[in-house]
């Protein structure tokens, strides 16, 4: 059994997701190799050789890559795919947009999100916002899986010294042009990958009053996150939603403030290690899911918190 | 211009859905059932353009058996003028929809296709970026706003760390997320005009579709329950248990 796995990097270096989605393909077992498609993407590349246990990497280096559009990297993957029983990318942002694409092109079904794989054909994947855990089985030959990075610890970074082998077709649908981003800047970690994160809700009433998270989240190194009420209410971009569509996060330490727990949040994040919650509401259905809460005005909680940490 | 905008019956989204106790499926017994958030946005963001003047003609079809014209006459009452079910049963997987609503394509001839990003039930987020490889269509998916522009559309979407926009040539597919728009609640004139609106009953055949199975469910479960941890007192409470019992501050 041989399986490709779609690489998430920016061109310079490899997203910890990628490590994540090694991981998944590892518990399928045989043969490893990872596809890194992008522009000037050489050390993104070369990171993914320094994986180990991966048999080579395949690189697609072309403008028609640079931003990941889908129109374009789909043909390429389905292109790759011929050599393989397998593709597997983690289902981030950037991969969902991609993958469905390359399962119909390949006319095959597409395994969304899964959280363990029981046999080759056979995996687990959570529905209806993670309340209930589905066993699916694929009849297809080809397979075509995205991967909940949280379900995977990561392989190692370095250590290996795969082969590089380039692939020279190039493909441009000429359906779609990038015309920009708007990227915040933040010197904090990316929600996904963050060792702790702190979360805001409805409760923290307006989007200035997150200022209240940045110092807790300085001390702690931690991402800052938001729950659709939050989101919905305008107060903090989407970026930031955890829950069942936005992120899902699975730190050591999640702080949920203002949060009152609504079954779309907690499906993104209730796999974290520790849950702290912080409300008012003693009543709020995120105590039932958290280590340690606190039954506290947030105004008053958050400024004290800082600073005894 | 035609926008085609597709809706999904789905359990509301307040509704906490169990696994019945022998694993068979979900049990979705006299549960409420509702238009999923994601196609009302998609819904709201056609008959918008439709009211801009940019759209001439919104079409809602939906996939499911007879029970989902009840949600496409919920498109009906929020804007959209006539209405298409393609009747198979419920449960239908994202590439076979994908294929259906590529049969509606070809018949239709849409320059505009939105769906919502994910349905509510599944969670796959898989079916319009399927369609926009079957239909050979570019996609703007996790749109956040829609601006056509001639023969072309340019979409801003939703990616990590903030907002990307790519400019696709028409026909497109957009498929919709959270803050794209606000959808408008029905009336009550609009809901008994809904009724007399066009609605048009295809079956698979019709649309040259095989619907067949691909990934199949083998069994359900209930998530592992977290255990329900303690109330601490206050801060200092808390920040003892962090870093001497939890150990994840120090």
């Amino acid at each position: 059994m041989s399986t490709l796995v779609i690489a998430e990097h920016d061109n310079n270096s490899l997203k910890a997701s990628t490590l994540n989605t090694v991981a998944a393909a590892q518990a399928l077992g045989g043969d490893i190799d990872i596809l890194v498609a992008g522009a000037n993407c050489d050390a993104a590349a070369a990171a993914a050789a320094a994986v180990p246990g991966i048999g080579k990497v395949l690189l697609a280096d072309n403008a028609a890559y640079e931003h990941q559009l889908a129109e374009n990297v789909s043909l390429l993957i389905a292109e790759a795919a011929a050599n393989y029983d397998n593709i597997l990318a983690p289902a981030t942002v950037s991969c969902k947009n991609i993958m469905p694409r390359v399962a119909a092109l390949l006319d095959v079904g597409q395994i969304s999100d899964i959280i363990a794989v029981d046999s080759a054909d056979t995996f687990q994947r959570p529905i209806y916002a993670g309340n209930v855990i589905a066993t699916v089985q694929s009849a297809d030959a080809k397979k075509v899986i995205t991967v909940r990075t949280t379900a995977y610890d990561g392989v190692p970074a370095e250590g290996g010294s795969a082969a590089i082998e380039a692939l020279d077709s190039v493909h441009d649908a000429g359906l779609s042009t990038f015309v920009g981003e708007e990227v915040a800047e933040s010197d904090r970690p990316e929600l996904t990958s963050a060792d702790v994160v702190i979360s805001g809700g409805r409760g923290m009433q307006n989007g200035e009053n997150f200022k209240l998270l940045e110092g807790i989240a300085d001390k702690l190194n931690a991402a800052i996150g938001a729950s659709r009420a939050a989101v919905d209410a305008g107060f903090v971009p989407n970026d930031m939603q955890v829950g069942q569509t936005g992120k899902i996060v699975a730190p050591d330490l999640y702080i949920a403030v203002g949060i009152s727990g609504a079954i779309q949040h907690l499906a993104g994040m209730k796999d974290s290690k520790v849950i702290v919650a912080i409300n008012k509401d003693e009543d709020a259905p995120i105590f039932q899911v958290a280590d340690y809460g606190l039954v506290a005005d947030l105004f008053e909680a958050l400024p004290e918190l800082e600073s005894k940490i | 211009m035609k926008v085609l905008v597709a809706v999904k019956r789905v359990v509301d989204y307040n509704v906490k859905v169990r696994a019945k106790p022998d694993g068979s499926d979900v049990d979705l017994n006299n549960v409420k059932m509702a238009i999923n958030p994601f196609c009302e946005i998609a819904v709201e963001e056609a008959v918008r353009l439709k009211e801009a003047g940019t759209a001439s003609e919104v079409i809602a079809v939906s996939i499911g058996d007879k029970s989902c014209q009840e949600q496409i006459r919920t498109a009906l009452a929020l804007g959209a003028d006539r209405g298409i079910q393609v009747d198979v049963e419920n449960g239908v997987e994202p590439l076979v929809v994908a294929k259906l609503l590529k049969g509606v394509i070809d018949k239709e001839q849409p320059q505009l296709v939105i769906l919502g990003k994910q349905s509510i039930d599944g969670d796959n987020n898989q079916t319009g970026q399927m369609l926009g490889a079957l239909a050979n269509m570019p996609q703007g998916t996790f749109a956040s706003e829609v601006v056509v522009d001639g023969d072309k559309v340019s979409v801003t979407r939703e990616v990590d760390g903030g907002l990307q926009t790519v400019r696709l040539s028409l026909p497109a597919i957009v498929t919709t997320d959270l803050r794209l728009n606000e959808p408008r609640y029905a009336s009550l004139p609009n809901i008994m005009k809904a009724k007399k609106k066009q609605l048009d009953v295809y079956s698979a055949e019709d649309l040259g579709v095989t619907v067949r199975r691909h990934v199949s469910q083998v069994k359900v479960a209930p998530p592992a329950e977290r255990q329900e941890g303690i109330k601490v007192a206050d801060v200092d409470e808390l920040v003892d248990k962090l870093k001497n019992e939890a150990k994840v501050i120090s």
